[in-house]
């Protein structure tokens, strides 16, 4: 069985930019509430000498992962911020002394099990870098007695259009992802790595058959150039055939899906001990003078990366936080890079406002979304705010992929409906 | 400091819109405009006009009564008043098509709510109320070249038999647009190649006339080639609105079209029966759709809870 996608057109203008350091901030702005989760609490206070890598917030939960200082410098201020998402959370504020000085106190950690590799992925404030931003060690904190994960995905796919982070990250770093799988498979004991690219990547796939030809146990696994294949439950069919069911994690079907920079990033941390403090980001789109890859520490302002990479910020109209499919838009520039932002898109043209038309059920959308859900009587359902239809339509399962408003002739905001949906179908 | 209009995601949308769609079928009609032309004459593409251009007006005017916005835009009407001709004989005076294209618009669309909303194909039943109603004129088909001279019958119902090119390329009696199965293929083959539609009704209709008509030792490619199936198969059972939306539904539709067909054909005292039966396909088309639902990939569903516990 194929999964549903749609054909997007690709703009991967910076595929062969190589990634660039930018200038070092004078001042960044660190947010408590970086990915998915709770949000850390500061752990310092206003003044304070920090380095890079000093642990700045943390909190003692489940679903959060400690926060490092991305500059040598002072603590300036302990403030708030709204996020792009409409939270509010803190933020600690750094004025850099321009030397980038590493803490003395980093050292690499002593991976020898399950639970300190858990440990060590959480220590470097790892999360998912491809944009969803799920902390990565609650992916590896499972019940070994009740599961046996026997397949590792990386997942290359970077499905959505212009973002070449991850593209790049095979590119210059091969080596980093290829020691974060044989680590995590090693400790783990997993019998199968499968890393998975997109068609449109050929030079990424040649490489890595390359450099993991005569390795068993490792797979390079090509996928069709279709959005969203690097959907996580779309990655991990493809891989494994297994479909994961409502209500269920993917870790109970036997499977960990690693993003491929997260993995470097698991690797890097476990010889430097470095934590994550700084980002690969793709920058582009209509406004951008030179589209690049930038590496930036955490909490820079996007200003200084579209400035970076020669934005037209005059005429720019619309700046977008992730890819155009499923990333938010910003109100303001004056923003800071966070850990799960793989690409800023700047466009000289504001939202479309297009001419919307009655559904005329003509069964795109239908044809579109990849977990087989039904966009447009999930918009009737709404409408008539019927929680029973849209829970017997599955109304859970949606990802808020945007496939259905893509292809929508009729311009109806389907993804956004869904989303309201789903909220009121949980409500009462 | 400068302030960005924020929008929810996706921020790009596919270039296909409502009215383009209606124009690639615009464009899809031309070919067995043309073929019209030939056989028919002139009338045949004044008829044509006549229908696309009332069909619209009554929209504009029904609107604006409505006091609802134009939507003549979405070039919906032109389609359906276009559509209603190609159902039309030629000789049909000009009156009576505007009565049916006021059928169609005004009572079977408009009235239901607009684009979208209509239960049944608007040209169907455009053509349905005038056979009913203008059954001598409606049925006073000529042979092509000979417009104004002989009254003749359609391949349906004649005794003498018209060879299969003749019927192919449009030689013989019958209402103007759907003679020329070259030309609807033609067009057909253009919708289908810019993805409008997707052939799972026309083959499933087209396919269940063939073998139904083979069952019963009727002659199964005369009986594909005769009538409006052609027409009906790829232009009127491929319309959005009214037929089902998954590809499993729209193979449902289409075999229920071809039965229905070939039994008005064979049995009933009615010359032709591809109207009727996308009419009453049309009607049980949300009964298709409520049971041909996909399943989602990964969902749970009761029945299968129940099995599973069981």
């Amino acid at each position: 069985m194929r999964l549903n996608g749609i054909r997007l057109p690709h703009h991967k203008n910076t595929e062969n930019c190589e990634t660039v350091d930018i200038k070092c901030p004078e001042r960044v702005i660190i947010s408590m509430s970086q990915h998915i989760g709770a949000p850390a609490e500061p752990t310092v206070k206003v003044g304070d000498e920090v380095k890079v890598g000093t642990k700045i917030g943390d909190a003692d939960l489940r679903m959060t992962c400690p926060i490092h200082s991305s500059v040598s410098g002072r603590v300036d201020k302990l403030g708030e911020m709204l996020l792009p998402n409409g939270k509010v959370c803190r933020t600690v504020e750094i004025v850099s002394d321009g030397k980038m000085e590493p803490d003395e106190g980093l050292s690499p950690p002593v991976i020898t099990d399950r639970a300190s590799l858990a440990a060590a992925v959480r220590a470097s404030g790892c999360c998912g870098m491809g944009g969803a931003g799920f902390p990565t060690h609650v992916k590896l904190d499972y019940d070994e007695e009740k599961v046996h994960i026997d397949t590792l995905i990386i997942n290359a796919a970077e499905c959505e259009p212009y973002i070449t982070s991850d593209y790049r990250e095979l590119m210059e770093n091969h080596e980093r992802v290829i020691g974060g799988m044989k680590l995590v498979r090693e400790i783990l004991g997993i019998e199968r790595v499968v890393i998975g690219i997109e068609e449109n990547k050929p030079k990424a796939i040649a490489l890595f058959r390359d450099k993991l030809s005569g390795e068993s146990g490792f797979e390079v696994m090509k996928l069709r150039s279709s959005y969203p294949q690097g959907a996580e439950k779309v990655i991990a069919y493809y891989a494994t055939g297994r479909i994961v069911e409502e209500g269920r994690i993917i870790s109970d079907y036997g499977m960990i899906v690693l993003n491929a920079s997260t993995t470097g990033l698991i690797w890097d941390y476990s010889r430097t001990g470095m934590p994550f403090v700084s980002r690969r980001v793709t920058v582009d789109g209509d406004a951008v003078g030179k589209p690049c890859n930038l590496r930036a520490p955490i909490g820079t302002q996007i200003s200084r990366l579209l400035e970076a990479a020669e934005t037209d910020t005059e005429n720019m109209k619309r700046l977008i936080a992730g890819g155009p499919m499923m990333g938010i838009s910003l109100y303001d520039p004056g923003l800071p890079l966070l850990k799960t932002n793989n690409a800023f898109l700047a466009f000289k043209s504001e939202a479309k406002k297009e001419m919307q038309t009655n559904c005329i059920k003509c069964g795109r959308c239908i044809a579109a979304c990849p977990l087989g859900l039904m966009p447009a009587e999930f918009e009737r359902a709404y409408d008539r705010r019927d929680r029973e239809a849209l829970n017997r339509l599955k109304i859970n399962l949606c990802m808020n992929c945007g496939s259905c408003s893509y292809v929508c002739p009729a311009k109806r905001p389907l993804a956004e409906k869904n989303q309201l949906a789903k909220g009121f179908a949980i409500s009462r | 400091m400068k302030e960005y209009t924020v929008s929810p995601s996706p921020h790009i949308r596919a270039g296909t819109t409502t009215s383009r769609i209606m124009l690639h079928v615009i464009i899809a009609t031309v070919p067995a405009m043309i073929a019209s032309a030939v056989f028919f004459g002139r009338r045949a593409l004044m008829l044509i006009a006549f229908c696309a251009l009332s069909a619209m007006l009554w929209e504009r005017l029904i609107r604006f009564v409505m006091k609802r916005p134009d939507s003549t835009d979405d070039l919906s009407a032109m389609v359906t008043g276009i559509l209603l001709a190609f159902n039309l004989p030629a000789t049909l005076p000009v009156w009576m098509a505007a009565i049916g294209t006021f059928v169609a618009i005004v009572v079977v669309k408009q009235m239901f709510g607009g684009l979208g909303q209509n239960f049944a194909n608007p040209a169907i039943v455009g053509r349905i109320v005038l056979m009913l109603s203008f059954t001598s004129h409606m049925t006073h088909w000529v042979l092509p070249d000979n417009v104004d001279a002989v009254t003749s019958a359609t391949p349906l119902v004649t005794e003498d038999k018209f060879s299969y090119l003749d019927l192919f390329l449009g030689h013989c009696g019958g209402c103007l647009g759907e003679t020329s199965k070259l030309a609807l293929l033609i067009g057909a083959g253009y919708l289908a190649a810019m993805r409008v539609i997707t052939l799972h009704a026309p083959l499933a209709f087209v396919g269940t006339v063939y073998l139904f008509s083979a069952a019963v030792g009727q002659d199964p490619i005369y009986q594909m080639l005769s009538g409006g199936l052609i027409l009906g198969a790829f232009f009127m059972a491929t319309d959005y609105v009214t037929t089902p939306v998954t590809n499993k539904g729209r193979v449902v539709f289409g075999i229920g079209c071809g039965i229905i067909t070939c039994v008005i054909r064979f049995w009933c005292n009615a010359p032709e029966g591809v109207s009727y039966s996308i009419l009453l396909m049309n009607i049980v088309t949300p009964y298709i759709d409520m049971f041909t639902r996909k399943k989602a990939v990964g969902g749970i569903y009761q029945k299968d809870k129940k099995e599973a516990s069981e």
